[in-house]
């Protein structure tokens, strides 16, 4: 995954982007782009803004400033044919948002629906595809994640780890543009992070455009083409992570890595 | 009393008239006051407040009454203003709407308990609107709330006897007559008892069936 493999147009593009909450400035001024493809992962401290970047970019969180882009498409804002612009109604913002998957630190499958219905209730409800095609595909998708004999369970018989395996499946049903981690891991037992993190591993290798925000320095150092660190809402540093771990240009950075030595 | 119970069970066809008219009346109340309470609790979570304050009133007023009051002032007062409506429409809209507040109620209970997160992770997966209420949140409301909804029919049930005041002949009606024939108000009532029970412990069965569903399908 070398830089010159993608050039073009960037996935996701976010420009200047800030967002408070009352007096709290959140996000000041984030910018970050990603390419086809690529893994992007952003670091930093609990309640640097990370959560709140990624929530921004698929507007669950509608950003105060900045502009964000999917494949060059403005997000949140739409332009009528003589220019003017105003904000998306919810029914457009839906509509982009099945073109984002995401994946949340508490899994939040959908308790009334098999594990199977999880996967196809966006495909099907929203995106209105074929029901065949569909169910094939969640069915394969399963298989990948080595899930295939938990189809008809519900969620409250899973583990931690096989619940946010599947709510990546479900993600991935959407065929999304862009995968959004929010700390994938965090709330799993310790034992049970290492097969999440394989199955991000593996989505990552096979060319999934990706952004994982997480605490997990490994995966990070592993899996990213690119590494970001943000600190009070402000980008500190980004780098590939070659040199993120090796040679961090920052003392912030240096300071923070420190703590995981 | 065998004998006198001999004499009431030769009745039967009375009181099968009764029980089976309570049945339906039930049935059919049950199905449309679940049907209006999904609306109405549409109404009490709304965003306008004025809404929202306006129907919450109307439920608080409908739960504060003995449905008996409820069911002579849409008998004995609405003719007064002139509206005219047979004893049945009567019984059954007193005994629908009564149900409607308690049931409307029970679902914004239920709502406001479902985690915010469920319908956020409907918004980040597309769903947007009625899509999301239909899709998302309906479905692990009645969940949630199912076992609550089956006592509340049990309730219904046993108010639907007040329905014999204004001589509509379920149950209770059925089998006063029977008694008032023969004067065997011991048996007569004993067998409308038991039929009673039945009803009552089916829907009993049926909720703790739904509670063994809200166990596994419900939310965390």
């Amino acid at each position: 995954m070398s830089e010159s493999s993608n050039p073009g147009r960037p996935v996701v593009e976010v420009r200047d982007l800030s967002k408070s909450f009352g007096l709290l400035r959140v996000l000041r001024g984030v910018n970050l782009s990603v390419s086809s493809g690529r893994t992007l992962c952003v670091l930093g401290p609990s309640g640097s803004g990370k959560s709140t970047l990624l929530r921004c970019i698929n507007f669950l969180e509608r950003p105060d400033e900045g502009a964000v882009f999917l494949r060059g498409e403005r997000v949140g804002v739409s332009r009528s044919t003589s220019g003017h612009e105003r904000p998306m109604t919810d029914r457009e913002l839906a509509r982009m948002r099945t073109r984002f998957g995401m994946v949340f630190q508490q899994f939040n499958l959908w308790p009334h629906l098999t594990v199977l219905g999880n996967l196809v209730e966006s495909p099907i409800y929203v995106q209105h595809r074929s029901r065949d095609e569909v169910m094939r595909e969640a069915e394969a998708l399963l298989e990948k994640i080595g899930l295939s004999d938990k189809r008809d369970a519900y969620p409250s018989r899973l583990s931690g780890g096989q619940k946010q395996r599947v709510a990546i499946a479900r993600a991935l049903a959407m065929k999304p543009e862009v995968l959004l981690f929010d700390e994938p891991t965090s709330s799993l037992d310790p034992e049970l992070v290492g097969e999440v993190l394989s199955v991000m591993r593996n989505l990552a290798r096979e060319g999934q455009t990706m952004i994982v925000v997480t605490h997990e320095m490994g995966f990070a150092r592993e899996a990213a083409d690119e590494v970001m660190f943000i600190d009070e809402g402000a980008v500190v540093e980004t780098a590939a992570p070659d040199r993120f771990f090796g040679n961090p240009a920052t003392p912030r950075v240096r300071q923070f890595l420190q703590r995981f030595a | 009393m065998i004998a006198n119970l001999w004499t009431v069970l030769g009745e039967w066809p009375e009181l099968a008239t009764g029980f089976l008219n309570t049945l339906w009346i039930c049935a059919l109340s049950g199905v449309l006051s679940l049907i209006l309470a999904v609306s109405v609790s549409l109404l009490l979570v709304s965003g306008r407040s004025t809404v929202r304050r306006v129907t919450q009133a109307i439920v608080d007023v409908l739960r504060a009454i003995p449905f008996l009051m409820l069911l002579f002032i849409v008998y004995y007062c609405l003719p007064a203003v002139h509206v005219r409506l047979s004893r049945w429409t009567c019984g059954l809209s007193a005994l629908i709407f009564y149900n409607t507040a308690y049931f409307a109620e029970i679902l914004r209970g239920a709502w406001t308990h479902l985690p915010h997160e469920q319908q956020e992770a409907g918004r980040a997966f597309g769903h947007a609107g009625l899509g999301l209420y239909r899709r998302i949140i309906l479905p692990q409301i009645l969940i949630a709330a199912g076992p609550v909804l089956g006592n509340q029919m049990i309730t219904l049930v046993k108010n639907s006897a007040f329905l014999m005041v204004i001589t509509i002949p379920d149950l209770t009606f059925m089998a006063n007559q029977v008694q008032s024939i023969y004067f065997v108000p011991l048996e007569a009532m004993l067998v409308a008892v038991a039929l009673y029970w039945l009803i009552c412990s089916s829907i009993e069965w049926t909720v703790r069936r739904m509670d063994q569903i809200a166990l596994v399908r419900g939310h965390e």
